[in-house]
C-alpha cells in the first residue's frame, strides 16, 4: 500500500470519527470502531491506530475490542458482501442448500472473497427475519424466502451491478 | 391531566381523525423486517408510482409504512381503507400485482378477491373478518397493541392511540412508589428469559443512591428464532420509550439506554427517531410535561456478539469493551454501567409497562394463569404454516399454538421437534404439546419459554443434525472468558460432529454429559451454564436418533448428509501483534 493510500485511510477514519463524535451522546472504543468500519468497510491497522488516538486507549486495547465482535473484518471486502444465515431456523428450512449453491457459484469453500475480489461471502448466525427463512443479507438488504435458484439470480445481479 | 399533555393529545387526535376518518383513502404497508425482506419497500414504490399514474383527481390516498401485524406469512401486507369503509387487508402483495390492486380497490372500490386476507373494523359481504381468523382471534395484543396499525415514525399516531397517557397519569397524580406498586401488583415478570418479578427488580434500583442511575433496555436479541424485541421496536418504539421513562420515574433513575445490535437498521432508526420526537414534544429531557421530573434516553449500538445480551456483558459493551460477563457481586443495581446503579430490562417487559400503568396492575394480572401473568409474545418459525409473531394470554397449550395459531405443519407432515427459548433453551418432542405456555410448566416439561421463539421441525428433521447446529451456534458465540464454556463447547461440537458423521464412539454420550456437568457448575454466565441444554434435552426426547447414528452409523432421516457451515472468527492480521513499540502503544 502506498503512503498516499495510508494517508487516505487515516483521513477517512478521522472524518468518520469526527462525524460520530458530533452525532453521538456517548463515544467509546466500540462506537468508534463501528463508525470507522461503516465508513471503510473494514478495519485496517490505520483505523485501529486512529481509534486508539481518538479515544486515548492503547492500540492493543483497541485490537482487543475489534477482534471480539464478529462483524468486524480486517482486510478490505469485495465490492458486494453476501451474508448467508446458518442459524437453526434457516438451517431447518434449507439454508445449507442455499449456502452450497452460493459457495459453488463463487468458487469458495467457506467465508472469503471471490478470486476477482468482487464478492465477499460471510456467514451470519441470525439476521432477524426468521419468519422468512432461509435468509440472506446482500449488502444492507435482508432478503427472505431464499432458494438456491433465487440466490444464484441474486449473485448474477450483483456481478452486473456497479458500485 | 397536565396541560402540556392535553395540548399534545388534542393535536394528535385531530391528525388521527384526518387520517382514519378523513376523505382520503389510507393505505398501510407492513414494513418491519419480515415485510421488507420479502419486498414491502418495492411494493410501496409501486403503489406510489401507480397512484401518480392513476389520475390523482380520482384517487386521493395516503401511503404509510407501519410495523408488523404479526402475520409474517402473509407479508407484504397492504391494508387499504377507503373513506367511510372498513380496513381491507391484502396478503403477499408483489409489486407486479400493485396495478391490479389499485385498479380494483381504489379506482373501482371493489375487493381484489384472490389477494384478500380479511377486513378489520367493519364488514364486507363475502370477505372474511380478521376476527374470524384463528391467528387473529386468539391473540391478546398488549405490547403489540399498536403494531401494524400505526406509523412507527410518527409519535402523534402513538399519542392518538393512548400513548403517553400512562406517563401523564404517573407524573400528574402518582408517586414513584405508586407506579412501582402498580407494576408489582400486575405480577409482571421479566421477558428476557429469566422471568424475575419486575417490581422486585425495580426495587433493587430504588434502594441504590443516585444522582445518576440507569435503566437499560436490552434489544440485543441474538436468539435465532426470536424477533419480537426487534419487532416491537420496529412497530411501536414509543411504547418502549414510555416504558423506560416510567421505569425511570418509579426507580428514581436519571438515564435510559436502549441497547441494539449494529446492523438492525429498522429498530435502530425507528427508535432513534422516536427518541428525537419525544424530546421535541417535551416527553424526554428536562422537566417532562412540566412535572419537574427529568430523564434522558440514548441508543447504544453493539457489534455482533450473542453473549452481549447477558446483563453484565451488556454493560461492558456499552462501555465500549469486549462483551464479556462480569463477576457478581457486585450486582448491577449497586454497580452497573459506568460504575453507576443500573437496572436491565428486556424490550418486551418495558413495552407492557405503559398499559400496566394506564389500565392498572389488577387488569394485567387478570390475564394469564398461575404465576405467569399477562401475555407471551411468540415467534413461530421453521416448519409451520403461519410463521409470525403472536401475542397470546399465557396458559394456552403448545398444541393450540401449533395447530390453531400456527395453522399446523405444512405439506401434510407431522411435527417432530420444537426448539424453544433460543439455542440455550433446548428441544421438546411432540408428546409435550399439551404443556401450557407458562414459565413454570415449560420448565417442568424440560424446556424454557425464554424469549418466546418456537422453531418447529417436521419428521424430516434429525435431532442430531439440529443439535449439532445449536451447539455450533453456542460454540461460535462463546465469549471465551471462562474455560468451562470455551473448551466445553468446543469439545461438545467435536463429539456431536463425530456422531453426526457416523463416527461416534460408544462412550460419547457419557463424555458429553460429563462436559455438560462441568460447564453447568463452572461457567460464569448462562451461556456456559445452559449451554448443555440442547444436548441434554435432545438425549431425553430423541435418544433413538442418537442410537441409530451410534449403532448403525447412519442418519435416520438423511438430513445429516447435507453440508454444514463452519464459521470462523475473523482474526486480525500479524500487524496486530507487532505494535509494542508504536507511538500510541502506551496509554497517553
Amino acid at each position: 500500500m502506498s503512503t498516499q493510500d495510508i494517508a487516505t485511510l487515516r483521513q477517512r477514519t478521522q472524518g468518520a470519527l469526527e462525524a460520530h463524535r458530533k452525532a453521538a451522546r456517548t463515544v467509546t472504543v466500540l462506537s468508534c470502531l463501528l463508525a470507522a468500519h461503516d465508513a471503510l468497510g473494514y478495519l485496517p491497522q490505520e483505523a485501529i491506530e486512529e481509534v486508539a488516538r481518538s479515544t486515548d486507549h492503547t492500540i492493543n486495547d483497541v485490537w482487543g475490542v475489534a477482534s471480539f465482535y464478529t462483524n468486524f473484518r480486517f482486510t478490505s471486502p469485495g465490492e458486494h458482501t453476501v451474508e448467508v444465515c446458518w442459524g437453526p431456523t434457516c438451517h431447518l428450512v434449507g439454508a445449507m442448500n442455499v449456502l452450497q449453491a452460493v459457495q459453488e457459484a463463487l468458487g469458495l469453500q467457506g467465508e472469503g472473497e471471490t478470486a476477482d475480489g468482487r464478492i465477499s461471502l460471510k456467514y451470519n448466525t441470525c439476521l432477524g427475519a426468521c419468519s422468512q427463512a432461509p435468509v440472506i443479507r446482500s449488502d444492507e438488504h435482508v432478503l427472505g424466502g431464499m432458494t438456491p435458484a433465487r440466490a444464484l439470480a441474486l449473485l448474477a445481479s450483483l456481478r452486473h451491478k456497479q458500485t | 391531566m397536565t396541560e402540556a399533555y392535553q395540548a399534545l393529545k388534542q393535536e394528535a387526535d385531530r391528525r388521527w381523525q384526518t387520517l382514519a376518518q378523513g376523505e382520503r383513502s389510507w393505505i398501510r404497508v407492513g414494513t418491519a423486517i419480515c415485510g421488507r425482506s420479502v419486498g414491502a419497500v418495492e411494493v410501496i414504490y409501486a403503489l406510489q408510482e401507480e397512484l401518480r399514474r392513476a389520475r390523482p383527481e380520482r384517487i386521493s390516498a395516503v401511503v404509510s409504512p407501519v410495523g408488523c401485524l404479526g402475520l409474517c406469512y402473509a407479508e407484504p401486507i397492504v391494508d387499504i381503507k377507503l373513506p367511510g369503509g372498513p380496513r381491507v387487508l391484502y396478503r403477499n402483495v408483489s409489486p407486479e400485482r400493485v396495478p391490479a390492486l389499485v385498479e380494483a380497490a381504489l379506482v373501482k372500490g371493489e375487493v381484489l378477491s384472490d389477494l384478500v386476507l380479511g377486513t378489520l373494523d367493519g364488514k364486507i359481504e363475502g370477505v372474511p373478518e380478521m376476527t374470524d381468523l384463528a391467528p387473529w382471534r386468539m391473540q391478546t395484543r398488549v405490547a403489540l397493541r399498536n403494531a401494524g396499525h400505526i406509523d412507527p415514525h410518527d409519535i402523534l399516531q402513538y399519542i392518538a392511540n393512548g400513548g403517553y397517557e400512562a406517563l401523564d397519569k404517573a407524573l400528574s397524580g402518582m408517586t414513584p412508589q405508586q407506579v412501582a406498586q402498580e407494576v408489582t401488583t400486575s405480577g409482571l415478570r421479566g421477558r428476557g428469559g429469566a422471568f424475575f418479578p419486575t417490581g422486585t427488580k425495580w426495587g433493587f434500583l430504588t434502594g441504590s443512591r443516585g444522582p445518576i442511575k440507569y435503566i437499560l433496555c436490552n434489544c440485543e436479541e441474538g436468539d435465532p428464532g426470536a424477533y419480537n424485541d426487534k419487532g416491537i421496536l420496529e412497530s411501536d418504539p414509543n411504547t418502549v420509550i414510555e416504558g423506560i421513562i416510567l421505569a425511570g420515574y418509579a426507580t428514581g433513575a436519571s438515564n435510559g439506554i436502549v441497547f441494539i445490535r449494529h446492523g438492525n437498521e429498522g429498530p435502530i432508526s425507528r427508535t432513534g427517531r422516536a427518541i428525537a420526537q419525544a424530546y421535541e414534544m417535551g416527553l424526554l429531557g428536562k422537566n417532562i410535561l412540566g412535572s419537574g421530573f427529568s430523564f434522558d434516553i440514548e441508543v447504544s449500538l453493539v457489534g455482533e456478539s450473542y453473549v452481549s445480551g447477558e446483563e453484565t456483558a451488556l454493560m461492558e459493551a456499552i462501555e465500549g469493551k469486549r462483551a464479556m460477563p462480569r463477576a457478581r457481586p457486585p450486582f448491577p443495581a449497586a454497580v452497573g454501567v459506568w460504575g453507576k446503579p443500573s437496572n436491565i430490562n428486556n424490550v418486551k417487559t418495558l413495552a407492557y409497562v405503559p398499559e400496566v400503568i394506564r389500565k392498572g396492575g389488577q387488569w394485567f394480572s387478570a390475564i394469564g394463569v398461575n404465576r405467569s401473568k399477562g401475555t407471551a409474545i411468540l415467534c413461530l418459525s421453521g416448519h409451520i404454516a403461519h410463521r409470525g409473531m403472536y401475542e397470546v394470554a399465557l396458559g394456552i397449550t403448545l398444541r393450540d399454538v401449533m395447530e390453531k395459531l400456527g395453522g399446523g405443519i405444512p405439506d401434510g407432515r407431522k411435527v417432530k421437534i420444537l426448539q424453544t427459548g433460543g439455542p440455550l433453551g433446548g428441544v421438546l418432542s411432540a408428546d409435550k404439546l399439551d404443556t401450557p405456555v407458562d414459565f413454570e410448566a415449560m420448565a417442568a416439561a424440560g424446556a424454557i419459554l425464554g424469549s418466546g421463539g418456537i422453531i418447529y421441525g417436521d419428521e424430516t428433521v434429525c435431532a442430531v443434525d439440529l443439535t449439532r447446529n445449536l451447539i455450533a451456534f453456542c460454540q461460535f458465540e462463546s465469549c471465551g472468558k471462562c474455560f468451562p464454556c470455551r473448551l466445553g463447547m468446543t469439545h461438545l461440537l467435536d463429539i456431536i460432529e463425530r456422531i453426526r458423521s457416523g463416527q461416534g464412539r460408544r462412550d460419547d454420550l457419557d463424555l458429553m454429559r460429563r462436559y455438560g456437568e462441568t460447564m453447568q457448575a463452572g461457567s460464569m454466565c448462562g451461556h456456559g451454564q445452559l449451554g448443555f441444554n440442547p444436548v441434554r434435552s435432545a438425549l431425553t426426547f430423541f435418544m433413538e436418533d442418537f442410537r441409530v447414528h451410534l449403532e448403525e452409523g447412519r442418519c435416520p432421516t438423511g438430513s445429516c448428509q447435507q453440508m454444514v457451515a463452519n464459521p470462523t472468527r475473523t482474526r486480525p492480521g500479524p500487524e496486530a501483534y507487532t505494535v509494542i513499540a508504536h507511538p500510541y502503544g502506551a496509554r497517553g
